[in-house]
């Protein structure tokens, strides 16, 4: 049973090129793109034969695996090249793993983001595995004079019943010069060894010593290290700075405003600003430009609506980017206002306003969350030496073939000028999906005709963010007398957009069902934050639907599997894009596996969520207690179906990641601002969960099946915060429907 | 400009940089000790902890100046082959997430380690929770220190 869909995994053909070295090397290719062999050549030395542009033999049988995509802590060094090493059938010890160049033509789509890592790689890395042991040994069967069919692999041996063996580099190069296998035979799930089964990190040893990984860590000799010095509040920018006596300062070469963009510069949907006017400090050594920074003079003044050109996955449109200074109290004000107003049908079943009409009794609910920080644990930077004919750029970034394209804009270089290298991110959450902070160094350096490396403080990188958006929903739920729920109603809206996903759970489950959004525009930038729009929807609608459960007199989880089970037997409406059967099953395993309504149980306050996202399901029971007077998870017990687990251990650590995540974030999380100033500036003043504040168990457990692999980077995370907020009904007797989840925020008791 | 000779991880290094400059760049812009990170730069995440003659402290608002003849370790210093017990089971828990806050939370578990060989949970929870995990791996960082605290 495959129930996903993969946009990625089409192999539109087996490309094959010589290559300098004489050998021959396969890719697979994915996108249109010209071969960038100049890159190639830099990569590959003599010895190597590549097979695939995934693997690598040198004759002494070392074997080597590039990891294709950027990695953020979701552990693709390990479980992307897990792929790999199955179908090639090699011992996992003996492997080497490398982060990948950047080369969207030979290694694929490299984007990490959308929990898609695992999903869009899951097909072509095991085909990468299988085709180059399919040369490997049609290699050894011309050697020996026998039918490829003969021929055995073991561990990186080929065999044959002869007696003859040999080492996969004793044929490697012959192999590179093979024709490209087709019609590829892979493996059955049962018949795994190394995908399924729990393998270290194989960065490990370096990330307990310290080793440069990061892109922090990057360093070219001379290089120069640059700041930004950024308008103090959303809707201002530059007038003019006197920069005399921060040039004074030791250390700094010199001080200086550009533009990011050109007026009428056409950004892709990627290239949010958060401002065009950057007053930019270099010199010798960070703790220098911190100085400097603080000696300069800078006058700025109101924007006004700025005008953009954004060719994103909507297509060319001009934006206006409103001028007003921005006060959250306000804005929810005006959201408030807005939500009384008509807005956008998005999906319409039955008739539901008869529906409404004809109740016994309404419920409604409305749910607020403010902006979020990604607060990644590594701020945002980024290296670039450019020099007049070519470019080379290194850092942190979830999607270097999307920055490519603006890179070569900025610069005036054809891409294949421009080197793309990944390092190690210290975290991303979707903010690394943005390469502002790469055109920034980029142009920096161009400018200084220098290597740079532009380093963004933790002010810098909390107050100039790409937040999650500010959201709000009501629900309604329609009861007749004798408690059946007729009618469901969802109106979202958002700075600068709505939440809804009007196909999810519970449409497709209820005969009359209404979903409208509506949005408004802002000039605080946001943009994809740890799973966009679920993670307010989760705790908003699978809050609500705890209330309508008590108001009906059900089990919050009886009455969603009674839901999905509609949705399975006799779906309402078309489109409804999960699988109800898949979405039971995560909460039947959590009801058995937490012991839901068991007596052991009974000293702790519960709540139960589910949720859908990014083709994976999830669900949590959250266990509360009271704490010196504060509400304490102190336990949760997660189900998931992401289908195949690649690596069980690191899935377990990032499900673990993502229920602490949700708790802190949803205790805790939030951004706001005054006249367009950002009240939080430093962790002293954003909470984020600390070590004490996380639960002392979090059990996690899976739906065995073999199902094509999908994500879990995000989908445990949205739903924590729906169980945090009913557990935290069970243990005060109050509803909280504003995030944070704080008091002052939601009313006395 | 002042010259400085740090002990670092058992070598003296020279630098020659502003008195208030804060250890973590030193380690990090002039001598190319970057395994220390910075996070916060107020003394408020951790990441940049270091042990001060084996005591944990925050680099990031420790001026040069200050450092005298102390002993400065850094991650890369505490241990030659990556086998302090903090690391090893580090490694055998797979606590890292992006690993970014790593180096500080080894730091200050090895730091506890040596001060308090048998850690209960409440003493794990009071020290580590200056140590900010954004990657939310604090079940394990305290699985591991229960573990190397039996090494
Ligand atoms: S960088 Fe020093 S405590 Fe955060
Ligand atoms: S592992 Fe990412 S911040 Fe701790």
């Amino acid at each position: 049973m495959n129930n996903t869909t993969n946009t990625y995994n089409r192999r539109s053909f087996l490309k094959s090129s010589a290559l300098a070295g004489g050998g021959l090397m396969l890719s697979f290719n994915w996108i249109t793109k010209a071969s960038a062999s100049e890159k190639l050549e830099a990569v590959l030395a003599d010895q190597w034969s590549e097979l695939t542009g995934y693997i690598k033999i040198t004759p002494d049988n070392i074997i080597k695996i590039y990891n294709p995509n950027p990695e953020f802590g979701q552990n693709v060094m390990t479980s992307l090249p897990m792929m790999v090493a199955e179908e090639l059938d090699v011992d996992w010890k003996n492997i080497t793993v490398e982060m990948g160049y950047h080369d969207n033509v030979k290694l694929g789509p490299q984007f990490t983001g959308g929990s898609n890592s695992i999903r869009m790689y899951w097909k072509p890395l095991r085909e990468a595995g299988a085709a180059a042991r399919q040369m490997l040994r049609q290699a050894a069967a011309n050697a020996w004079g026998v039918p490829i069919e003969e021929i055995t692999t073991k561990s990186g041996m080929l065999h044959h019943s002869n007696g003859k063996s040999a080492k996969y580099g004793d044929m490697a190069s012959q192999a590179a010069a093979l024709p490209i296998p087709k019609d590829l035979k892979l493996k059955a799930p049962k018949d795994f060894t190394i995908i399924s089964k729990s393998k270290k990190n194989v960065e490990g040893k370096k990330l307990v010593s310290g080793q440069p990984l990061f892109g922090m860590d990057y360093y070219a000799e001379g290089m120069l290290i640059a700041m930004i010095q950024h308008p103090p509040a959303f809707g201002m920018k530059l007038s003019s700075f006197n920069a005399t006596q921060a040039l004074k300062m030791p250390g700094i070469k010199d001080i200086f405003s550009i533009k990011l963009y050109e007026d009428g510069f056409e950004q892709t949907g990627f290239d949010t600003r958060t401002f065009n006017d950057l007053l930019v400090v270099v010199g010798k050594s960070t703790w220098e430009v911190m100085n400097a920074r603080k000696k300069l003079s800078a006058k700025w003044e109101p924007a006004g609506d700025i005008k953009e050109t954004i060719n994103g996955r909507g297509g060319k449109k001009e934006v206006i980017v409103p001028g007003k200074l921005e006060t959250t109290s306000a804005q929810f004000e005006l959201m408030a206002e807005m939500a009384k107003k008509p807005a956008q049908e998005l999906r319409k079943d039955g008739d539901p306003e008869s529906a409404f009409k004809n109740a016994a009794t309404i419920i409604e609910r409305t749910y607020n969350a403010p902006f979020l920080a990604h607060n990644c644990m590594e701020p945002m930077n980024f290296f670039a030496n450019v020099s007049e004919d070519k470019a080379l750029v290194a850092g942190p970034v979830q999607a270097p073939g999307w920055i490519e394209p603006t890179l070569s804009k900025l610069l005036n270089l054809p891409p294949e000028k421009i080197e793309i290298q990944m390092t190690r991110m210290g975290g991303g959450f979707g903010r690394r999906a943005y390469g502002q902070f790469a055109f920034e160094a980029a142009l920096i350096s161009k400018k200084m005709k220098a290597p740079v490396k532009l380093i963004y403080s933790r002010e810098d990188d909390m107050t100039y963010g790409i937040y999650r958006p500010m959201y709000t929903a009501t629900y309604r739920a329609a009861l007749d007398a004798d408690k059946n729920l007729i009618g469901f109603h969802v109106k979202g809206g958002g700075i600068p957009e709505h939440p809804i996903h009007a196909n999810r759970f519970p449409a497709g489950a209820i005969d009359n069902y209404l979903a409208e959004g509506w949005q408004l525009p802002t000039n605080i930038t946001i943009g994809a934050w740890r799973a966009p729009r679920s993670n307010f929807n989760a705790a908003a609608e699978q809050s609500f639907l705890d209330e309508v459960a008590e108001a009906m007199g059900k089990d919050p989880i009886q009455l969603r599997l009674d839901l999905l089970k509609r949705a399975k037997e006799n779906p309402v409406g078309k489109n409804n894009d999960y699988n109800p059967e898949r979405y039971a099953g995560v909460l039947e395993l959590a009801r058995n596996k937490s012991g839901w309504g068991k007596t052991e149980n009974s000293g702790y306050s519960r709540g139960i969520a589910a949720y859908f996202c990014h083709n994976s399901y999830a669900a949590h029971v959250v266990d509360m207690v009271t704490r010196d007077g504060e509400p304490y998870v102190e336990r949760v017990t997660s189900a998931i179906d992401c289908g195949i687990v690649i690596n069980p251990d690191a899935a377990i650590n990032m499900v673990q990641g993502a229920v602490v995540d949700g708790i802190g974030n949803a205790f805790y999380g939030t951004l706001t601002h005054k006249e367009g100033v950002s009240e939080q500036t430093n962790f002293h003043n954003y909470r984020l969960i600390r070590h004490n504040e996380a639960p002392k168990k979090i059990d996690v457990h899976f739906v065995q099946n073999e199902i094509d692999p999908t994500g879990l980077g995000e989908p445990p995370f949205p739903p924590v915060f729906g169980a945090v907020a009913n557990a935290l009904y069970k243990n005060t007797g109050k509803r909280y429907y504003n995030q944070p989840f704080t008091n002052e925020n939601n009313g006395d008791i | 400009m002042a010259k400085y000779n740090l002990k670092i991880n058992g070598k003296t290094r020279a630098v020659d940089v502003d008195p208030s400059t804060p250890i973590l760049w030193v380690l990090r812009d002039h001598l190319q000790l970057v395994g220390t990170k910075y996070g916060c730069g107020i003394a408020q995440c951790g990441s940049c902890t270091i042990h001060l003659n084996g005591t944990a402290m925050r680099s990031c608002m420790l001026p040069v100046s200050s450092i005298g003849k102390s002993e400065i370790t850094t991650i890369e210093g505490l241990s030659e082959k990556v086998d302090h017990p903090v690391q090893k089971a580090w490694i055998e828990h797979d606590v890292a997430q992006c690993g970014y806050c790593q180096s500080g939370q080894i730091m200050t578990a090895a730091a506890l380690l040596r001060d308090n060989p048998n850690p209960s949970e409440e003493d794990i929870e009071a020290t580590m929770s200056g140590n900010i995990c954004r990657c939310g791996t604090y079940l394990r960082i305290k699985e591991a220190i229960i573990t190397a605290s039996k090494m």
